[in-house]
């Protein structure tokens, strides 16, 4: 046990002495890891910036019916009853057109019926469904549509949806780029691994010829790799922190301007480890790969 | 301790280095192997270390047929040796003390007991005080003495020396030499590759001759 951690002491030390003695090309290349990094975290943030923001507008699985202003009260009572027993209607509720009348007015708005001779607003359903997929709704709505009491159906949250369809479309955007820009930081940190490799070929050869195994030829690049990795990850999450203050002053203006106290959030202490974690995390695969494919060299002796 | 049986090495190409070689060599004895250049001592070394395999015939080390070990057996077979290079093979981005502790680091041992030991080695070698140095500022002779603290600081039961002298003057020689011949006074086995027939009988080893790979 002793002799393995002394092993991965010492893959560790070697790991970072090569960070060290060369602090230019490690700088480099952790700002290029970090660059690809931040672009996709970058774009993740706004996002979720963006689903907070507009989280009140989020597509609800709600239908407002409409009847004739002709249909009695007891009919529509008794059809929002029948609704209710349905399985995928999750709640019912009647609006009069009395109560309708008072909501409008208690907003402010008496003044337009002011004027006409009777109550000119119908009695009401909101419905709300177990499922919120879009073709469902549209089915429910198409049916009630079909009632001859029925006046109007409103599937209120189209707007919505669109909103949401692009959410989708931006969150599927960002895992492309995540994996494409993933594919990178193990790219960039595989070519690094493998001109380490050649250019250590001579102390591999001596390390061989004393008895040192694969695995002790091999843990100091994967050490390096997965360092590498962190140090881009945590320059990632700098970099965005960075970001996000310059532009927190900004955006506070342009959301007051709109009569919003929204401010943009930055990513958590977790999230910044997940992003630092993932990052290191492919540092080591690039490097996985690279003595994969420069497995002779290693076994130059 | 090592038994050759009929050993042939045959180089891709055809070069046949060594030639139905076959010796035994008892623990504990300094044998210096005379042959001028391309004779197949340093083949000969290479076949004892596990660094070659022979083409035919077998190689028994410790009790080990080096021909038939796995791969992944080498690396723990090579830790009981003791290796010495002409060309000294020594890292010289590290300093005198990594040279010689990095033996001990495959092996796993660190901390207080691998520094005792890599100071105890380097004041074998007459190379105390010199811990921090890095290999390029030494003499020719204090580099093969560095190469020789390396070999010798994993306590190896079999130490061997490729023309370990080729590239140094008498006084140089003389002391690596020395020390050669008194690591023997303590046990360790020795093998040497020597050009300079004369060395057997001055430090009283057993000489065994080589030319064009067969042995005389």
């Amino acid at each position: 046990m002793n002799a393995w951690f002394a092993h991965h002491a010492h893959s560790f030390a070697v790991a970072f002495d090569r960070l060290r003695r060369a602090p230019l090309a490690a700088l480099i290349s952790v700002l290029v890891i970090a660059a690809a990094i931040t672009l996709p975290a970058g774009l993740y943030l706004l996002l979720d910036n963006l689903k907070k923001a507009t989280a009140d507008a989020a597509p609800r699985a709600e239908l407002s019916v409409f009847f004739k202003l002709n249909t009695p009260e007891a009919t529509a009572r008794q059809i929002g009853q029948v609704l209710q027993q349905q399985p995928d209607v999750a709640s019912v509720r009647f609006i009069g057109r009395d109560e309708a009348l008072k909501r409008l007015e208690k907003l402010g708005l008496g003044d337009i019926t002011a004027g006409l001779p009777g109550n000119p607003l119908p009695h009401a359903l909101i419905l709300r469904t177990r499922d919120s997929n879009p073709a469902a709704l549209d089915r429910l709505a198409e049916t009630l549509r079909k009632r001859p009491e029925v006046d109007r159906v409103n599937l209120d949250s189209g707007w919505a949806r669109r909103l949401n369809a692009f959410m989708q479309l931006g969150e599927r955007v960002i895992w492309l780029l995540a994996g494409l820009f993933g594919l990178a930081l193990a790219a960039i940190t595989g070519n690094t691994i493998r001109l380490q490799i050649y250019a250590q070929r001579d102390e591999i050869e001596v390390a061989r010829l004393l008895g040192a195994t694969d695995r002790f030829i091999r843990r100091p690049f994967l050490y390096f790799g997965g360092l590498q990795g962190l140090l881009g990850g945590l320059t990632a999450w700098g970099l965005l922190s960075l970001a996000l203050f310059l532009l927190h002053g900004r955006i506070a203006e342009l959301a007051a301007a709109y009569g919003s106290e929204f401010a943009l959030a930055g990513l958590s202490w977790l999230d910044g480890m997940a992003l630092a974690a993932i990052s290191g995390l492919l540092g080591l695969i690039g490097a996985l790969y690279a003595v994969a494919h420069t497995q002779r060299s290693l076994r130059i002796a | 301790m090592i038994e050759l049986n009929d050993v042939t090495k045959r180089y891709p190409g055809g070069h046949e280095a060594l030639s139905h070689v076959s010796l035994g060599i008892a623990k504990g004895e300094m044998v210096f192997v005379n042959g001028r250049s391309g004779a197949g001592k340093s083949t000969l070394l290479k076949l004892i270390a596990a660094t070659e395999r022979p083409t035919s015939g077998s190689v028994v080390v410790f009790g080990q047929n080096i021909g038939r070990m796995r791969r992944t057996g080498l690396p723990y077979f090579r830790r009981n040796l003791g290796l010495v290079f002409q060309d000294h093979k020594l890292l010289y981005d590290r300093s005198v003390f990594d040279n010689v502790l990095l033996p001990l680091q495959i092996q796993g041992l660190t901390g207080h007991e691998a520094g005792k030991r890599v100071r105890a080695a380097l004041d074998k070698a007459g190379l105390t005080g010199k811990e921090r140095a890095r290999p390029i500022t030494l003499s020719g002779g204090e580099q093969q003495r560095l190469c020789i603290a390396r070999a010798i600081v994993g306590r190896p039961q079999l130490l061997l020396a490729d023309e370990p002298t080729a590239n140094l003057d008498e006084t140089y020689a003389g002391e690596i030499m020395a020390m050669f011949h008194a690591l023997n006074q303590v046990g360790v086995t020795l093998i040497i590759s020597t050009h300079d027939q004369s060395q057997a009988q001055r430090y009283g080893g057993r000489a065994i001759h080589l030319a064009e790979g067969k042995l005389l």
